[in-house]
């Protein structure tokens, strides 16, 4: 093999791993964007729901064997999928008891609108979901490795008999699934009057009310949507991935990236730029070691904040 | 808050260091030594997150970096030159000045949550560098020869006396700036930047001060930090819950205040240690889960910090029965006179997008003249404001005043050539005296605190405040904030002032006694350009009327002209109505 073609197989590969990581990241980043686009709010313990989705999923699977009938192959994805129920209950009860009483229309009037005690609030969530699930599923890391993640599809490069990119089936499979539900989210947002509901307390939370709608109400949806889908995400990780209590700050630090990339308050552009991070972070590995490879992710995304605010992919930048 | 007695406060510092040492001198076990000497190391980052962002409201979730560039500094400059930490936490405060100004002046193009999240990603790009270069897990070595030149004590309460020593000076340093226009200009920016910026505030300047400053005290705190722990690794100093324990322990306290970090940091960091000590061995988790419990209960009960909590409800007990809002008769002040200014403007444009705002607007305001803009809705009478103060830079044409081209200079820069302005909504800062609130707009002329004390009660008295100058902003009636404004736009000194819809959600009376001033304020000889819906109010006031209409001139002259010109009638009523009339 010429180092040519050594040097394009790499990239190739990397690239492929990036796609796939980079649509799971997609979906962490839609359940993140719709709620920092219709609430405004930072929630640091979104990269908890993420972990919790992790857990739901793996003890769906494995600890009450209910979904064992499913076999190893189908089981994980369908505990996966109902990781987003699951944590759709637990953002909505979140939002319902607590959340709802520094956010949203109480918050509107008080001082930086309410910003600086939102953000301690989603701290003190973050510390108490993490710490809880060390309590509850201890600390050693736990893996759902489903058995197509020790098998992959091996696509020769014409050029080289003796090169090949490998396509991992279960990295392959989870990005499938994040497209299918990225776009059917994106789907209800636009069309249905729930989503036009949303978008209206999103654009401009005053008239929204004079409009009737409640805003209160589309805040506790979009909350628990976002919960949910990032759940999912989370499920379709564990399905490869190994996973502990605290690995929700590794994830909310990705998923902001990638909101802020994709212009806030866009489904799409969401997607988009956990795409790139994805993306940026595959190929970093060919260019720079590996340490620096998270380095490069903040580095790329300060100089999209600092050159182009409004987002690689939005319109519009925040109002202030 | 705000200019008043120094020593009480002073006092109370030193009360809260004596204390804490004296606690340190009773507590034998090493571990609750160790705890002592960390509450006020974590007082000083939180102090110093305050200083950037708890009096500014730009919120920062990356003041690790700073720290950890304080701890890594420290440790390399002993390791790699020997030299002592005693030089070494100075050279650590250079560092982390220079990190400040680095990160800030391109930072601070950014607003709200953008530059929030910014923020973030310094100290993570920072901890996977330092991991990269070498430096996972970095230990001080133990200097047998002259520990006390490096700052190597073998009894610990020293530590504590110099953790304190720190927290001190950052609280001195943190009372100053309150008292200062230091810190009425972060208070100025954290409640409207760009009322700031027009009241004449180089709120970029301040700001980057701001950082400069926090950046020297948070890597003081990180430096002094690596000395007592002697380990210093990538995650402990660069790691979010770094950045977080800074908001954390000042959002608990109270945001905006030299108190707040210190009492979050004492409540907090002791609970945690406690319950890390006690309960981390049988139940891994349980402090971090308490500690969670103990931050969202208390935002619940007292969003804004414990220090804001407690002072609102002493105040409240304390205070007599609020007094019937009563209002102070405007008694016709007689102004010293103005050197008013003429304004010139010629052919301005201004586009956003397609949509042409102002298109070659020309007028001319004679010194010491009172012109009313009157338009309908959208007709870009706003636009033409931000043109004119500096919001805005203008696509052609040019703006000319006392005889000075000022087309496109920045805000604050117009604002100190003279040109006043209020806005349509009024921005008082609550939490402020009447006083304080009109100081903010005295800077400008006024380069000594006593001048500018000065130049805020002349303006006081000119609007009929006088009275009101100590009570708070927050118990004033809509009326006397209008007058509170117009005064803060007035305690600048300007020659011309910008008045955008001074009249807005005023009853008769009001309306009446802010009539009054604005002639006497004319008589005096200052320029006024108003914007205003009111007509009937305007024909009284203004010398001449311009009429813009989608963005250029429909029609100029003497009010009496200018309401019975057919094109106005037709704009304001309509086409049929202008028919009828004719």
């Amino acid at each position: 093999m010429t180092p040519l073609g050594a040097a394009v197989e790499a990239f190739l590969q990397a690239l492929a791993a990036g796609i796939f990581l980079g649509c799971l990241y997609g979906l962490m980043c839609v359940g993140l964007g719709l709620i920092f686009g219709v609430m405004r709010v930072i929630n640091f313990a979104q990269g908890d729901f993420l972990m919790l989705g992790m857990y739901v999923t793996f003890y769906l699977v494995t600890g009450f064997g209910t979904l064992a009938f499913l076999g190893p192959i189908m089981a994980p994805y369908v505990g996966a999928l109902l990781a987003g129920p699951v944590l759709f209950l637990g953002g909505w009860l979140l939002h319902r008891l607590l959340m709802s009483r520094i956010t949203g229309t109480r918050a509107a009037g008080s001082e930086g609108d309410g910003h600086y005690s939102q953000l301690i609030f989603t701290l003190g969530v973050a510390l108490v979901l993490e710490n809880g699930a060390l309590i509850l599923f201890g600390s050693e890391p736990q893996s759902l490795r489903s058995p197509l993640a020790a098998r992959a599809w091996e696509i020769p490069l014409l050029y080289d008999p003796l090169s090949a990119v490998f396509l991992n089936k279960a990295s392959v499979v989870a990005a499938l699934l994040s497209l299918v539900i990225g776009l059917a989210l994106y789907l209800v947002i636009g069309r249905s009057r729930l989503g036009k509901s949303l978008r209206a307390a999103a654009d401009n939370p005053v008239a929204a009310i004079y409009m009737g709608i409640d805003v209160d109400r589309a805040h506790r949806l979009a909350f628990a949507i976002g919960a949910g889908i990032t759940a999912i995400a989370g499920g379709l990780v564990a399905t490869y991935h190994p996973f502990q209590p605290y690995v929700g700050f590794d994830y909310v630090i990705i998923m902001y990236a990638g909101v802020v990339l994709g212009g806030m308050g866009s489904i799409l552009g969401a997607f988009w730029g956990g795409l790139t991070i994805g993306l940026v972070q595959q190929l970093a590995t060919l260019v720079i070691p590996l340490q620096l490879q998270n380095a490069a992710i903040f580095v790329v995304f300060l100089l999209v904040v600092l050159l182009r605010p409004q987002g690689l992919f939005g319109r519009t930048a925040e109002r202030v | 808050m705000g200019p008043g007695g120094v020593g009480r406060p002073v006092a109370l510092i030193a009360l809260i260091a004596l204390g804490w040492f004296g606690l340190g001198l009773v507590v034998a076990n090493s571990y609750y030594q160790l705890m002592l000497t960390l509450v006020p190391i974590w007082a000083v980052l939180g102090l110093a997150w305050n200083i950037s962002s708890g009096y500014t409201g730009l919120v920062s979730f990356g003041h690790a970096a700073f720290f950890g560039l304080g701890a890594y500094t420290v440790t390399i400059a002993l390791i790699r030159f020997g030299l002592t930490p005693w030089l070494g936490i100075p050279l650590a405060m250079a560092v982390g000045a220079l990190a400040g100004a680095v990160i800030g002046y391109p930072t601070f193009r950014l607003r709200g949550h953008y530059f929030a999240l910014a923020m973030l990603a310094y100290p993570l790009a920072l901890l996977y560098i330092f991991t990269w270069l070498g430096y996972q897990e970095v230990s001080l070595p133990r200097e047998q020869q002259a520990p006390g030149w490096y700052m190597q004590f073998g009894d610990f309460r020293v530590y504590i006396a110099l953790a304190l020593g720190l927290m001190a000076g950052a609280m001195l340093i943190s009372l100053a700036l309150e008292r200062s226009r230091f810190g009425l200009s972060l208070l100025a920016i954290k409640q409207n930047e760009p009322a700031a910026e027009a009241a004449g505030i180089d709120t970029l300047a301040w700001k980057m001060k701001a950082i400069v400053l926090s950046g020297a005290l948070a890597a003081a705190a990180g430096g002094l930090y690596a000395v007592v722990l002697l380990v210093v690794t990538p995650d402990s100093v660069f790691g979010i819950l770094t950045s977080a324990q800074a908001l954390i322990v000042t959002l608990f306290g109270g945001v905006g205040t030299l108190w707040g970090p210190v009492i979050g940091a004492a409540i907090l960091i002791p609970l945690s240690e406690t319950l890390q000590a006690e309960l981390g061995d049988v139940l891994p988790g349980i402090q971090g889960v308490v500690f969670g419990v103990a931050i969202i209960a208390v935002i619940l009960l007292a969003p804004e910090g414990v220090f804001w909590h407690l002072r609102d409800r002493l105040q409240r007990r304390r205070a007599p029965p609020p007094a019937p809002p009563f209002t102070t008769p405007v008694l016709p002040p007689t102004p010293p006179a103005v050197a008013g200014a003429g304004l010139v403007v010629k052919d301005l444009a201004k586009s956003f997008g397609g949509l042409r705002a102002v298109q070659a607007v020309s007028f001319t305001v004679e010194p010491g003249a009172i012109l009313g803009i009157i338009g309908p809705n959208g007709a870009g009478k706003t636009t033409l404001f931000n043109l004119l103060n500096g919001f805005l830079r203008p696509d052609r044409g040019a703006i000319s005043f006392a005889g000075r081209e000022i087309g496109g200079l920045k805000p604050n820069r117009i604002c100190r050539l003279g040109i006043g302005r209020t806005f349509q909504v009024v921005r008082a800062f609550p939490r402020m005296t009447v006083l304080q609130n009109v100081l903010v707009g005295a800077y400008v002329a006024a380069p000594r605190e006593a001048d500018a004390t000065a130049a805020a009660t002349e303006a006081l008295a000119r609007v009929g405040l006088a009275a009101r100058a100590q009570d708070l902003a927050a118990g004033l009636s809509t009326r006397d904030l209008r007058l509170m404004e117009l005064a803060r736009a007035l305690a600048g000194r300007p020659r011309l002032l910008l008045m955008d819809e001074p009249l807005a959600g005023l009853g008769a009376g009001a309306v009446e006694d802010l009539l009054a001033v604005i002639r006497s304020l004319s008589a005096a000889g200052l320029t006024i350009v108003i914007i205003e819906h009111t007509m009937g109010a305007m024909v009284r006031l203004a010398h001449r009327f311009l009429v813009l209409d989608h963005g250029s001139v429909l029609a100029g002259g003497s009010p009496r002209e200018v309401m019975a010109d057919p094109a106005v009638i037709e704009a304001y009523l309509g086409k049929k109505w202008a028919a009828i009339r004719a």
